[in-house]
């Protein structure tokens, strides 16, 4: 063996003398180590969101999100300020001002009024809450069991791994919407049953095995094997090290999954099987239990005002999941940074 | 036969008085080819066959071969990250209280064990781009180690990481804490892996080709900084390469593997001025020389190196090896002769 200091000169490339680093003034305490994570994670947000603006459709459909999100949040204002509850509360109110229900949009009712005489703009903004609350709710559930199965399946194999496919494999072939009108004549189906319904459908399902995949090839990168050396058990590798690197994935999903939340809850609504006071869904049933969905587009303002939330919503939803893609992977991007 | 040479393999290589930081004994680990719920498996891969040494305290080994021999299988049943179908490996590291304490039996070692022995045998990986958690920061990579140990507060880890990072010339450390691997080079991302491996202070550490994946301009770098590290922290290395120069200038010994089977050890000066096994011949001149007019012999080393699925049971190199006789052929695998202080080979012709 060469002794390391006779080569020291000859091969070492370190800067000569390095002076001792002041370790007191480099002492960060609790707060500045949380201070610097903070400044990270604005970092990394940054630096996503550069990559999410060069996607104008992006931007596009999370200005569609905002947009309804507003409309979600007036309701309750303009119930409080403007609008008197008698007139124009969603599911109770009568326009008494008109004879000639549906009444065609007016002043003061700029969407018209339903075969019951109900405001149609103000049941479209208060639905508009409910479909959020569902949306997100269903998507939160669904990414939250198909990370941890995803996770789990991928890391620990086997058994455990061919328990969970086969489920994912039978809630596939499931067909979704009939399973939910079969669920919905054995319970009351409310906005929470629905969103967990379709939460742990998706969770269980397709989702969980995109993720799994994903979370297979994380399994066996180096760092897993590092982490192992380090003394990390199970459980510290599956939250630490795998499911972090799936969240992005999941993040997408979720999107994808607030679009199917808000699709599936127009179905059943449409088809009378849910209790919910108001929603969407609700408000084109209600056009077509009075006859009025196939008088064409004479009373157009009780079908496309809602029909085209739900559209609008649900692409604006998918689009954002569309360009979140670009901005988790980076093959997806016109052009490499 | 063959049980009987081990044991007395092993304690001569521990001179004698059984003082080994790690000694392995007859460690075979065989991958099944294909494996399914219902069949068992017919064939396997033999990664490691029968393969022994021992490695004093502060001491370096350097274990060299081609790709896919085992190496790096070896390694990783050092540190128990798979588990040997056959074999022993004992560990005697060193107690608290100075001095070394008892002997360990690898395969014993169970889950509160097995924190302890993390804290005492740890590994270098070979990919310094791979072997980091992208979304960690270089703080939670090396203190990854203390914490998943519970080793000392938040602020006592801070402190010991920016000490480690200080040692391993990753200065000043407080602006390398909160960045992520990708913003590192390679030299200094192997820095910080080394840093890891180093931060629980253990007292022996499996490298596994901790240079290949780098330029040659910061191999030398890393290699200074591992021994400098390894004198003054008195650290045994286990380090895996295909490289002999490497071995040579980081390692006290070397065991030259071939398809699982170390085929020849010794000192190191002592291998490489006096190989005995056709193979390490065929490895040494293989060297390049910076000399435009050096005519090599070269040595008549035919073929390829093959997946050693159910190898015939005579010598592995027999396909391969130039002074091969029906001797070879008929009998098995040779086992490890001293051929001179301390100089084992695994040859019938040496």
């Amino acid at each position: 063996m060469i002794s390391p200091q006779s080569d020291q000169q000859n091969f070492s490339r370190e800067p000569p003398g390095i002076p001792e680093s002041p370790l007191v003034d480099l002492h960060p305490g609790r707060w500045q180590m949380a201070l610097a994570r903070a400044r990270l994670a604005l970092r990394s947000f940054r630096g996503g969101w550069a990559i999410f603006v060069e996607s104008r459709i992006g931007v596009l459909s999370l200005a569609t999100i905002v947009l309804f999100a507003l409309m979600a949040i007036s309701h309750p204002i303009l119930m409080a300020t403007v609008w008197d509850a008698e007139v124009y509360d969603p599911v109770t109110g009568y326009a008494f001002d008109r004879l000639d229900h549906p009444a065609p949009p007016n002043w003061r009712h700029p969407l018209g009024t339903d075969p019951l005489g109900r405001d149609v703009l103000s049941q479209l903004l208060s639905s508009t809450r409910s479909e959020f609350v569902l949306g997100i709710t269903a998507a939160l559930v669904t990414v939250g069991i198909a990370t941890t199965v995803g996770a789990v399946a991928a890391y620990y194999g086997g058994l455990v791994d061919a328990l969970f496919m086969r489920l994912a494999d039978l809630i596939i072939a499931l067909p979704g919407i009939s399973l939910l009108i079969v669920l919905s004549a054995l319970f009351r189906l409310n906005l929470f049953y629905l969103a967990l319904i379709i939460g742990i459908l998706g969770g269980f399902g397709g989702t969980a095995i995109i993720l799994k995949s994903q979370a297979l090839s994380i399994r066996v990168k180096p760092y897993i094997e590092a982490a192992r050396v380090a003394g990390g058990g199970h459980f510290h590798i599956i939250f630490v090290h795998i499911i972090p690197n799936l969240l992005p994935l999941s993040l997408l999903y979720m999107m994808f999954t607030v679009t199917g939340a808000i699709f599936a809850e127009a179905v059943l609504s449409f088809l009378g099987l849910l209790d919910l006071r108001m929603s969407w869904g609700i408000m084109i049933h209600t056009a077509n239990t009075g006859g009025y969905l196939l008088g064409g587009t004479r009373y157009w303002w009780l079908i496309i005002p809602a029909g085209a939330s739900i559209t609008f919503l649900c692409s604006a939803f998918y689009l954002v999941g569309r360009a979140l893609d670009e901005v988790v992977n980076p093959r997806l991007r016109r052009h490499t940074s | 036969m063959v049980a009987d040479s081990h044991a007395v393999v092993s304690d001569l290589l521990m001179g004698g008085n059984g003082q080994a930081l790690v000694a392995v004994e007859g460690l075979t680990k065989r991958f099944p080819v294909s494996k399914s719920l219902f069949r068992q498996a017919s064939s396997f891969i033999h990664a490691v066959e029968d393969v022994s040494f021992s490695l004093a305290p502060g001491e370096s080994l350097g274990l060299v071969g081609e790709s896919g021999c085992g190496k790096t299988t070896v390694g990783k049943l050092l540190v128990k990250l798979i588990e040997p179908t056959s074999g022993q490996i004992s560990f005697r590291f060193p107690s608290p209280d100075a001095g070394s304490g008892e002997a360990v039996d690898a395969s014993t070692i169970r889950s509160a064990d097995l924190r302890a022995f993390r804290r005492q045998a740890q590994m270098i990986f070979q990919d310094p781009y791979e072997s980091m958690n992208p979304r960690r920061t270089i703080y939670d990579t090396i203190a990854e180690p203390l914490a998943v140990q519970g080793v000392g507060h938040l602020t006592d880890r801070v402190d010991r990481v920016t000490e480690i990072l200080t040692q391993v010339g990753l200065t000043p450390a407080g602006s390398f804490l909160f960045r992520h691997p990708h913003e590192l080079s390679g030299g200094q991302r192997q820095r910080v892996a080394i840093a890891r491996a180093l931060v629980i202070g253990p007292s022996f550490v499996v490298a596994d080709e901790p240079t290949s994946m780098l330029d040659v301009s910061s191999r030398t770098g890393i290699m200074t900084l591992m021994q400098n590290l390894a004198q003054g922290l008195g650290i045994s290395y286990l380090y895996i390469t295909h490289d002999l120069a490497v071995a040579r200038y980081m390692c006290h010994r070397i065991a030259v593997m071939y398809l699982g089977k170390i085929v020849e050890m010794a000192e190191t000066e002592e291998l490489l001025g006096n190989p005995l096994h056709p193979y390490t011949r065929a490895l040494l001149s293989a060297v390049p020389v910076p000399d435009p007019t050096y005519r090599r012999d070269r040595p008549d080393i035919r073929g390829d190196l093959t997946l050693p699925i159910n190898p015939p049971p005579r010598c592995r190199f027999y396909d391969r090896c130039p002074v091969a006789t029906d001797h070879c052929r008929d009998n098995p695998h040779p086992p490890m002769e001293e051929h001179g202080p301390g100089h084992w080979v695994a040859c019938y012709e040496a």
